[in-house]
């Protein structure tokens, strides 16, 4: 038993998370003292945040994992090796290939927000702060190894994207949108905890290796043990709300449709990447003795999540309604990773959600910037109608977003093929082939809507004159997007191997660490 | 000494009814407090399986619950009202301006 609960080892491996929070806090002081034309510092200071976290994580990559020997606090747990962890907090290379990808996409999402709130007349310093907030509650989701730990993570996240959500308070939409959000996430997070409160019973424990190893004695003992078999059913009900996968999807739409559009566009890269990677971890780490009988559902949830998402996107004539059924039809691909793949014995699925889930924050985001970029003074631009004839006012974007369609089509010399191709390659090796083949014939499908988009923009009339405006910030979310699609596309290596060390893949050629150093 | 067995029913059939008020409800107001019994289901749970194990961290997680649950009831409310200001109705089957 430790004497101190919280050491220097468990500062120094908390400290991203301690540095949002505290950056979040100072954006809502400083926001009282700005007048108001001068919010944009808001932003500024958020991204400065950013910065000083993604330093906080690389020295927490560069210092600690250097000579590969764990560190041992109380309260976190820094694991690059195996062995017993007793801690709160697991600092893998899963947990930081994670910080990475929420502070990616929350420096995104701020970069894109500036501009649209003036136009909205919302623009105030809480927006910047909540998206700090929530990328602390993500954190704790990607690097928890505690139930208490991920719960509090969780909700952390949900209840800052709720007031995301709802942030155009005068707007009808964003306030149906926001309160749908809320009962339906509350709800999922209700059924979340009732998982987690058998796993605690079956245990006695809230710590994922401890339930891992009761679990394993339970499901050694009696294979049908109902306690076990209804906390895994709870338990994944609640994940997969939040990764909104069918049937568990109906709150997707609705609130993406109602958010403010840069939101939505955080939601559906970083709030689905924090889902995920908690997500991988329950299934991976904490439940993984019951894997037999969790896959099936899986297969069940996966073949529909796949089947609604690309047919319901087919018939939308909204912009952001056919890109949240796109983003439910892609998790029903990324869930066929976590089928192929059980983290021991195959590798590659997992390694390819976690590359999807990367180049999935590039392409959409950079879709969802365009789409964003369409609000103009009175028009919401979300129809398929106010991107008509993009070409002919903004080449540029135009092409832009006809790459991000393309990736997200999962057309090969963009970064979208990597994603599909590690999925489809992990099925093939673990023998699924109905499976893979079923997942390419709906991936043709895709090509379809995302199409329709493309046309638009490029063969019809546009439907008024009035030039794009498009802002620095803007500007530089979509040159950062673009040269993510087109860059991981060209030139993958480094980020397959990335992921491939995130897992603890031994991998061949160049040292991997030294490469990511 | 009440069994167990005894907590654990009470507190599914607690959790059965906030899932049944969830579905069957139509008042926002009501739906929310369908959430919190829910969540209070949980909270049984949790303390019943604290005093199985004789360990404590079930009774915290009691607390973080509570917490959450009462900042979720903050922005909750807050959300209803300014559903409410837009709309002047709490039912919501009339909150159907995004097509479901």
């Amino acid at each position: 038993m430790p004497t101190s609960f919280f050491t220097g080892t468990d500062y120094a491996l908390s400290l991203p998370m301690i540095l949002l929070s505290l950056f979040g806090l100072g954006v809502l002081i400083i926001d009282l003292m700005l007048p108001a034309e001068w919010k944009r510092w808001n932003a500024i200071t958020a991204l400065i945040g950013l910065g000083f976290s993604t330093a906080a994580v690389m020295r927490i990559q560069l210092g600690h994992f250097a000579d590969g020997r764990p560190l041992v606090g109380s309260f976190a747990y820094l694991s690059n090796v195996g062995g017993q962890v007793v801690g709160s907090v697991l600092m893998d290379g899963f947990s930081i290939y994670f910080f990475y990808l929420f502070l990616l996409g929350a420096a995104i999402a701020i970069l894109m927000s500036a501009h649209y709130l003036e136009i909205e007349h919302e623009h105030h310093g809480e927006f910047y702060a909540l998206i700090l907030f929530s990328v602390v509650g993500m954190m704790c989701m990607a690097s928890g190894y505690d139930l208490v730990l991920l719960f509090i993570g969780l909700e952390l996240m949900a209840i800052s994207t709720y007031v995301l959500v709802g942030f155009l308070r005068r707007d009808k939409r964003s306030n149906e949108a926001a309160l749908k959000y809320l009962l339906l996430g509350a709800f999922s997070s209700g059924i979340f905890a009732y998982g987690l409160s058998l796993l605690y019973g079956l245990s006695g424990s809230t710590n994922l290796q401890v339930i891992a190893q009761a679990l394993q004695r339970h499901y050694s003992a009696n294979p049908k043990d109902p306690i076990a078999i209804v906390a895994m059913i709870t338990t994944a009900t609640g994940l997969l709300f939040k990764v909104a996968a069918v049937p568990f999807h109906q709150w997707a739409p609705d609130a993406y449709e109602g958010a403010p559009t840069s939101v939505t566009g955080y939601m559906s890269v970083a709030v689905k990447s924090a889902a995920w990677a908690m997500l991988l971890r329950i299934f991976l780490w904490g439940l993984y003795p019951l894997r037999p009988v969790y896959l099936p559902l899986l297969v069940f949830v996966s073949v529909a999540t796949m089947t609604v998402g690309n047919f319901a996107a087919l018939s939308q004539n909204n912009l952001k309604r056919l890109l949240a059924y796109s983003s439910i039809s892609h998790v029903g691909y990324m869930l066929l990773g976590l089928i192929a793949s059980d983290n021991i014995t195959n590798k590659t699925g997992i390694q390819g959600i976690l590359v999807y889930l990367l180049v999935y924050t590039f392409m959409n985001l950079g879709a969802f910037a365009v789409v964003t970029s369409l609000r103009r003074r009175d028009i919401i631009g979300d129809e398929i109608d106010d991107i008509a004839g993009l070409y002919s006012k903004a080449p540029t974007e135009a092409v832009l977003m006809l790459l991000f369609l393309l990736s997200l089509a999962g057309i090969p010399p963009l970064a979208g093929f990597y994603g599909k191709y590690f999925i489809f390659l992990s099925l093939i090796q673990t023998q699924h082939y109905v499976l893979a083949s079923l997942a390419v014939l709906y991936a043709v499908l895709g090509l379809y809507y995302y199409m329709r988009i493309g046309s638009a923009m490029f063969m019809r009339p546009a439907t008024d004159p009035e030039p794009v405006a498009i802002s620095p910030g803007m500007q530089v979310a979509l040159a950062v997007t673009a040269i993510g699609t087109v860059g991981i596309g060209i030139l993958p290596e480094f980020f397959i191997r990335a992921a491939g060390w995130s897992l603890g893949i031994q991998q061949a050629g160049t040292s991997l660490l030294g490469f990511l150093r | 000494m009440v069994p167990l067995s005894y907590y654990l029913v009470l507190s599914a059939v607690l959790f059965a009814c906030g899932v049944a008020g969830f579905l069957m409800k139509r008042n926002i107001i009501t739906i929310f407090m369908c959430i919190e019994l829910m969540l209070n289901g949980v909270n049984l749970a949790f303390v019943a399986f604290a005093a199985h194990w004789h360990r404590l961290s079930g009774q915290v997680f009691v607390f973080f619950v509570m917490v959450v649950a009462a900042a979720e009831a903050a922005v909750g409310l807050a959300i209803i009202i300014s559903v409410f200001r837009t709309r002047e109705t709490l039912n919501v089957d009339r909150v159907n301006l995004l097509k479901l």
